[in-house]
Formats: C-alpha cells, sequence, structure tokens
C-alpha cells in the first residue's frame, strides 16, 4: 500500500480520532501514514452493530409481549449474554435467567437492582425503564 | 503526578506498548521491529472458537506474546502481576506510579470513556500504558490514540477487570531492568526464524500457511453451507479480524514488511528488502480480498466477486506468504 492508496473514508471515527497504518512512501519506504477509516471497514462494523440492533430489538420486544423483564433490554443494549453479565454482577447463570422474568424482576430487593444498574452505569430507577421502540442507529450516541 | 513519558501514536496496542516502554527507557525502538522481534505475525483459522457466536480467526499471535518474546530476546527485565481484587491491583498500580514508573495494563475495550462509541465492542485483548495520575484521573498513553488520554479511576478499574474470553484479571506490567547497550542482530534473527517456523511447519491445518489455505476452502463453501444471511456474518468478523483490531492493515502484514525493510538495514542484507516488498504485496492481496468480501456482506457483489474469486484471492495470499517465509528461512539460516 502506498500513502497516495492510505484510505480515508470516515464512517466509524470522530473528526479527532485516526488511526495510523503502514503505508509506503515515494521511495519506497515504510512511514506510518493517517488513515480516517476505510470502507469496508465501516461495512463491517456497522454489520456488526446491526446484529446488536436485532437483539436490542428482539429484547424490546420479548419486554412488551411479557415474556422478559427490562433487564433483557440493558443486557441487548450492552451486548452482554446471560453468562458475561452474570460475571460481572457477581451472581450465577441461573440466577440472572430467574431475573430475567418479569415476575421475580417485579419483586427483587434494591441492592439487587443497585448490583445490575452499577454494571450498566445507570441508576435503579433506569434499569426498570425501557424504551418503547429502539432509536435507529442509537449506537451514535450510547 | 504525572511521569514525562512520550506518548508515540502506533497501529497496534501490544507492539505499540511495548515500542513506547523500552523507548521511555532508553531504547530506541520502532513498533514495527518490535513486532517483529516479537514474532507476532501469525494466522490462525479457529472455528471452533467463537466470538459473538462468529469463529475466531486471527493475523496476530497471542495477547501479551509480542511483550514476552520481545523483552526477553533483548534481555530486559520485567515484572508481571495478575490480581483477585481491584483494589490491591490500583493501589499496585498508585504505587508504581509513584515511583516513576509507567506501568503497562491489559484492558477490555468496553469501558474506556475514550473510546469511539463505534468501537466499543467486549473485546479484552487491549494494552495501554499508565504514566501519570491527577486526582482521580489517570493519565493514560493507549497507543492506538493519536494524543494522550484521560480515564477516571471507576472506568480503569472496570477496565482492567474486564470478564468474559480472555479476561485480563487487572494484568499489569513493567520493566525492572534495561540493558546499556542492545544489540538488535541476533534478537531480529531469532524473531524471524520463529515467525517463519509458526507460518511453514505447524502441524495440522488450521495454523499458518496452511490454515490459509484451509480458509479459502471454507469460504467457498460458506454460502452453501450457512445460506445468505449467515455468511454475510462471517465474512463480516473475518474483515474485522483482519483490518479492524489496530493492524496496520492488511492483517499485520504491512507491518511485518515495515520490520523486514528495517531489519534489511540492521543486518546489512538486501535480500530483505526485496521480501518486504513480496509481504507488502501478500498484504495488498488481503486488502483485496477485504474489499471483494464486503461487497458481498452488503450484496453488492458483482459477477467477478464470486466465492470462489475470494478462495483464489486466499490461495494467492498463502503461496505469496509461503514463498516469502521460505526465502526468509534461507535468508536467517
Amino acid at each position: 500500500m502506498k500513502i497516495s492508496e492510505v484510505p480515508q473514508d470516515q464512517g466509524m471515527m470522530t473528526d479527532d480520532v485516526h488511526e495510523v497504518c503502514y503505508a509506503l512512501d515515494k521511495d519506497g519506504r515504510y512511514v506510518l501514514a493517517a488513515s480516517s477509516g476505510w470502507e469496508p471497514k465501516n461495512i463491517t462494523n456497522d454489520q456488526a452493530w446491526e446484529v446488536i440492533e436485532k437483539q436490542v430489538t428482539k429484547a424490546l420486544k420479548d419486554i412488551h409481549a411479557g415474556k422478559q423483564s427490562p433487564l433483557a433490554f440493558h443486557m441487548a443494549k450492552n451486548q452482554m449474554n446471560i453468562s458475561l453479565l452474570s460475571k460481572y454482577v457477581r451472581f450465577s447463570r441461573w440466577q440472572v435467567r430467574r431475573h430475567l422474568k418479569p415476575a421475580v424482576f417485579k419483586r427483587l430487593k434494591p441492592d439487587i437492582l443497585e448490583r445490575y444498574a452499577d454494571v450498566f452505569e445507570i441508576t435503579v430507577k433506569q434499569l426498570q425503564e425501557y424504551p418503547e421502540n429502539i432509536d435507529q442507529r442509537f449506537y451514535r450516541n450510547l | 503526578m504525572k511521569i514525562d513519558f512520550k506518548h508515540r501514536h502506533s497501529a497496534h496496542c501490544e507492539s505499540g506498548v511495548s515500542s513506547n516502554l523500552l523507548f521511555h527507557y532508553g531504547i530506541d525502538i520502532s513498533e514495527a521491529m518490535a513486532f517483529g522481534i516479537g514474532g507476532g505475525l501469525f494466522f490462525g483459522y479457529l472455528p471452533f472458537i467463537k466470538v459473538n457466536k462468529l469463529p475466531l480467526t486471527t493475523f496476530r499471535c497471542e495477547v501479551g506474546g509480542i511483550f514476552k518474546r520481545l523483552t526477553r530476546k533483548i534481555g530486559v527485565g520485567v515484572y508481571w502481576q495478575k490480581f483477585r481484587s481491584p483494589e490491591k491491583a490500583m493501589d499496585a498500580l498508585d504505587h508504581s506510579l509513584e515511583e516513576g514508573i509507567p506501568v503497562g495494563c491489559r484492558t477490555g475495550g468496553y469501558w474506556l470513556p475514550y473510546f469511539p462509541s463505534a468501537f466499543r465492542f467486549h473485546f479484552n485483548m487491549h494494552n495501554l500504558v499508565v504514566f501519570g495520575k491527577e486526582g482521580d484521573k489517570y493519565l493514560i498513553s493507549d497507543p492506538v490514540f493519536p494524543e494522550p488520554v484521560v480515564c477516571n479511576r471507576k472506568d480503569l478499574i472496570k477496565a482492567r477487570f474486564a470478564k468474559g474470553a480472555l479476561a485480563p484479571k487487572g494484568t499489569m506490567y513493567y520493566l525492572t531492568s534495561v540493558p546499556e547497550k542492545v544489540d538488535f542482530s541476533p534478537a531480529i534473527i531469532k524473531g524471524i526464524k520463529e515467525v517463519c517456523r509458526r507460518m511453514l511447519k505447524t502441524p495440522g491445518p488450521i495454523i499458518g500457511v496452511r490454515g490459509i489455505r484451509f480458509l479459502a476452502n471454507q469460504v467457498e463453501k460458506w454460502p452453501k453451507k450457512f445460506g445468505k444471511r449467515k455468511t454475510s456474518l462471517y465474512l463480516g468478523q473475518l474483515i474485522r479480524m483482519q483490518e479492524e483490531l489496530g493492524t496496520g492493515g492488511g492483517g499485520f502484514r504491512f507491518m511485518y514488511a515495515a520490520f523486514l525493510q528495517e531489519a534489511a538495514g540492521i543486518l546489512k542484507e538486501n535480500r530483505l528488502l526485496d521480501l518486504s516488498q513480496k509481504m507488502t504485496k501478500a498484504g495488498d492481496r488481503w486488502r483485496e480480498f477485504a474489499v471483494v468480501a464486503s461487497r458481498n456482506c452488503k450484496n453488492r457483489a458483482s459477477d467477478s466477486d464470486s466465492f470462489e474469486a475470494m478462495s483464489d484471492i486466499l490461495r494467492d495470499c498463502a503461496n505469496r506468504e509461503a514463498e516469502v517465509y521460505k526465502e526468509l528461512m534461507a535468508v536467517v539460516h
């Protein structure tokens, strides 16, 4: 890759951030060149976020249908599954699975809710809330 | 409290941290050189290890391997520690900082507040250097960012104790002794040998050049085996592994080519310049693969972007790389 070929396709990065990659200068010597992104990377990064969006959408659907507790939304939004979340809150997996049931979640004690809220870095009140619909491209303003 | 630490923007976190830490102690070493001596180049297609339910493909060696091999080869003393308790981990960090020692930390990427939101995934393979503390805020040289950044204590604890696969467990490390003079030549030769051996001679079909060929054969089968949607996800994951996680482009192949070029000067061996160019070509082919694969991800593929064509590019990458490693073996023998 020559310096002139270093892609500058902005997509994932904000204005003040860029990455460096290795490219050849006109004498054929390797130098570090700044790049603000590359289309194939932007496409695949978007794809990864679409997957997360889908999981959040599904969680919201389940919550509205009364199948899951609001915990499911926050779990999906934080890109976690039951096993990862259980490690963060230091509950066992079956406990987390139980807390995902709406009826159980409603009766949870404040100190347990606190532990979840702490992991997601939100308040206990926010933990009990969930939006009606998913924000399109919500990751841009997480 | 702030240590006078020179932050140098790098392409990859671990090789960047390694070269920056050594530079702090007066060993002038570039990132590419650190990567090459540390034997960072690798290929492995590991379909049985899943990241987000998708198979893992890696273009670099194991986490920590670059730093470990590099410091051993040039005779630098290193102190390593893992922790159970976050409190103790932070105390140990503070203590070292007070003594004026910049400390390398392994962290997860998700909890670092200065990461652009588009990059915030759970991956636990990130390295950074902490070089100061002001009140509750830590000054951090994260090599993949242009400037030093700031992170508060709570977030740093979370990042150091990120959970999941390859959890960092608060790992920190710093240099304890540095030789007065370093002779890079033998270290370079050893580093090259390691990479060649690993890429050509690892038994089994999934590692090294054979691994690339294996992947090529698999890619062709994906559409039939998995259907459109899943294939698209598999390809996406592959490209992210190749390009996204601070690889310097072309799945670290360009960084390695830069290393070979630098090594040519140190060893006074012109054949390495030629091999650097060949490695660059291999990297260019990897980039072509990424372009075609991403078109397939987005359903924008034209007729020439078929899966057979992609596999052919991969086989070409394998052939080109195999040639480079074989010739390298002859040069450093």
